[in-house]
């Protein structure tokens, strides 16, 4: 519709970029030493994952993959609630949010 | 115009992406994930999802993340301690993310069928029909149970929230 504004993107460039911010999600997890951070990074893969579905749904102008993105946005949304609801438990119990030293279940 | 946009909040995602795994404080984490949050909304703006844009924007960037940084305040969490982490996620868990990341890249890459993104492409191109008409046609009517069973999701995610957050204070009244 509005090619007159320039250069277009190739698609397979919006998924690289998908694919890098899940890898640098999946880094933070594994480098993180703090409750916080590593959820933070489990939201960071959550994001690039929906890049790559609104990515598709432009590709093949798919109404479900922009709905399924909406889900997974308030998916997201619980799973934070409850995720931190956990952490302010876990800090209560243990005072202190080092994953090194939340161990009890570690073999 | 497109390519350019696209490359400035590319830029800014990876950069935030880079600098949360950087920072060593919580709250700086926390603050670079907003930019990528953000950025992300503009990439949706241009691969034509304005509806996802402005929850991405309002859900992620506005409440998911106001609560981060509440939780990070409230917690007092301080700076993070750099240890070398576990001995399976350096043995095991790199060479994993390098194979994880290969394996994507070589498939997109080979994957040449893929179209390119227009700028003003929407989902329908049917004059006059905006892509909310077009989501909310589809979501209230073919997808009205699943969206009505995620309500109830929301729900129990927020009554669980209370449930766990509170816990302290009922077993010292139990006492």
């Amino acid at each position: 519709m509005n090619s007159s504004l320039g250069q277009d993107v190739p698609l397979s460039w919006y998924l690289l970029l998908s694919a890098l911010l899940f890898t640098l999600g999946v880094v933070g997890f594994l480098i993180k030493r703090n409750l916080i951070t590593v959820f933070m990074s489990i939201e960071l893969m959550l994001n690039a994952v929906n890049l790559s579905f609104v990515t598709f749904a432009h590709e093949w102008h798919a109404v479900k993959g922009q709905i399924f993105v909406f889900f997974v946005m308030m998916v997201a949304a619980a799973e934070a609630a409850v995720g931190l609801a956990i952490i302010i438990a876990v800090f209560r119990a243990r005072a202190t949010l080092a994953v090194d030293r939340i161990d009890l279940m570690k073999l | 115009m497109h390519l350019i946009l696209f490359f400035v909040f590319a830029g800014f995602c990876l950069a935030g992406a880079i600098n949360l795994l950087l920072q060593s404080h919580p709250i700086n984490s926390a603050l670079s994930l907003i930019v990528v949050m953000t950025s992300l909304a503009v990439l949706y703006l241009l691969l034509g999802a304005e509806f996802l844009a402005a929850a991405q924007v309002i859900v992620y960037a506005g409440a998911i993340m106001v609560l981060f940084t509440f939780v990070v305040m409230l917690l007092n969490a301080g700076r993070e301690e750099r240890t070398m982490g576990s001995g399976v996620a350096r043995a095991v868990g790199f060479p994993a993310v390098v194979a994880i990341l290969g394996v994507i890249a070589t498939v997109i890459v080979k994957a040449q069928d893929l179209g390119v993104a227009k700028l003003g492409e929407g989902l329908t191109n049917a004059p006059g029909s905006t892509n909310i008409e077009a989501l909310s046609k589809v979501l209230f009517t073919e997808l009205l149970l699943p969206f009505e069973v995620t309500s109830v999701l929301i729900l129990i995610a927020i009554l669980g929230a209370v449930a766990l957050a509170s816990h302290d204070r009922e077993r010292q009244a139990g006492k």
